[in-house]
Order: C-alpha cells, then sequence, then structure tokens
C-alpha cells in the first residue's frame, strides 16, 4: 500500500476515491513511566519512554487506516495528516486520516 | 526551612544537569544535521521534477523532551511579569530539530521529502502530577528516484 502526504502519486493515475478512512488509539501512559517522566522533570533531557509510547500508537493507528482502506479495495492512501489531541486527563489520542484511492 | 533547601537543591540540580544535556543535545543535533544536509526537506507539494521517481512513502520523526525544575521556575517567574521565556525557546527548537533529524533518517537514501508538516503538542496537564513536556511530529513524503 502507498501511503503519501502529497495529492497524488507522481507517475501514477488515479482511477478511484473511496472517502476518507482513518484509524486512532488512544493510548494512556501508564503508572511506571509517570513516575520516570516526573522525575526527568527535575533533570530534563528526553523521554525515551513517552517517545516510544507515542510512535507505537501512531503505528497502531495507521495499521487500523490500512486495514480499512484495503478493506475498501484501495490501494493507495493520499493526503494523510496525523493529528494529536488529549481527551482525558493523562491519555493521548492519535488520529490518522487521510483518502483511500485505487492508483494504477 | 527545609522546603528552601530541598527547593534550592532542586534548582541547582536542575539548572547543571538541564545545562549539560541542553549542550549535549545541541552538539549532536549540529553534527547530524550537518551529516544529513544533502537530504533537502521542501514544504512544497509537489517534487522539484517528476521524472524518475521509483517510490514515494510517507516517513516521519517523533521527540518528546521534558523540561528540567530550572526552565520550569523560570518560565513561572517569566509568566508573571510577561516577555519571552528563551529557556523555553530552546527547548521547543531543539524538539523540532530533532523531529526533522529523525524524519530524515528514517530516509536516508532518498533524493528528497516534500510536503513535511511539523506538528506539537504538549504532554503537560496530566492526571495529578505535571508533567512537562513537547512532543513533535515531523512528517512528509520521501520522494526515490
Amino acid at each position: 500500500m502507498i501511503i503519501t502526504n502529497i495529492e497524488y502519486i507522481p507517475g501514477k493515475e488515479i482511477v478511484e476515491h473511496y472517502g476518507v478512512v482513518s484509524g486512532s488509539t488512544v493510548r494512556a501512559k501508564h503508572a511506571g513511566r509517570d513516575i520516570a517522566a516526573s522525575i526527568k522533570n527535575i533533570f530534563g533531557g528526553e523521554l525515551k519512554g513517552y517517545t516510544e509510547l507515542l510512535s507505537e500508537s501512531r503505528d497502531e493507528a495507521m495499521k487500523r487506516m490500512k486495514a480499512q482502506a484495503a478493506s475498501l479495495g484501495a490501494n493507495a492512501i493520499l493526503n494523510v495528516r496525523f493529528s494529536t489531541s488529549s481527551v482525558a486527563a493523562g491519555a493521548a489520542e492519535l488520529y490518522v486520516y487521510g483518502t483511500a484511492v485505487k492508483a494504477v | 526551612m527545609e522546603n528552601l533547601i530541598l527547593f534550592a537543591v532542586l534548582m541547582t540540580v536542575g539548572y547543571i544537569s538541564g545545562t549539560i544535556l541542553e549542550k549535549h543535545h545541541l552538539t549532536s543535533i549540529r553534527e547530524r544535521e550537518e551529516q544529513m544536509v544533502s537530504l533537502p526537506t521542501i514544504m512544497l507539494k509537489k517534487p522539484l521534477h517528476e521524472e524518475g521517481i521509483k517510490e514515494v512513502k510517507l516517513v516521519g520523526g517523533s521527540v518528546v523532551i521534558s523540561i528540567d525544575y530550572f526552565k520550569k521556575i523560570v518560565a513561572s517567574l517569566a509568566n508573571l511579569f510577561g516577555g519571552n521565556i528563551a529557556t523555553y525557546e530552546t527547548l521547543v527548537d531543539r524538539a523540532r530539530r530533532e523531529a526533522i533529524l529523525r524524519m530524515k533518517e528514517d530516509a536516508k537514501d532518498a533524493s528528497e521529502i516534500i510536503n513535511i508538516r511539523i506538528e506539537t503538542s504538549s504532554i503537560s496537564k496530566n492526571a495529578n502530577r505535571n508533567v512537562g513536556a513537547v512532543e513533535v511530529l515531523a512528517y512528509g513524503t520521501a520522494v526515490w528516484r
């Protein structure tokens, strides 16, 4: 599956549109990481645990979006956007969306 | 009195470790930026030219960087008087540059990365504790020729 955040695929033609596909995950930061993070808040530096957590969740959201596109019969997703919001205290929602198309 | 001592200790520890970590990080960012300078990152929606494009793919990089105690206190003081919070400016600057570098490292052998988007979110105001950190995600479409 081809995924881009531009509006077309260079060298290919889009033959069919399937509309918006999206995937999202809501992840809570677990307590252990939170304690480590609050200690790190004194010293500064990168919060590796959070970096990992967020990129894992984003991959999961991407996977869900891809699955949705595949079930529609698409072979590419264009104009993909990411968005992050905090829904509840201590939880983050990662949302990814794009347009599913068939390209040949 | 004890609280005051604890405060002073936290300030000093935060200042020293924060400064060291920041210097370290900035040197590493500068070095890697020099290495990756040959890979153009473009905000335009179209590649420089259309010929010979073999593959396009979404690439991205993200990083979460924490504040330190010293920065936090300085920022809360600056909140009283207004003006720029220089200690936070360097923090987000570092995070952005790091995220862009990670995105570039994700597509080392690409010929360019187009339509770059940078998104910043703060991971603060947690359930009961305040975890002060900034997350930056950089993403774009890598083009292979």
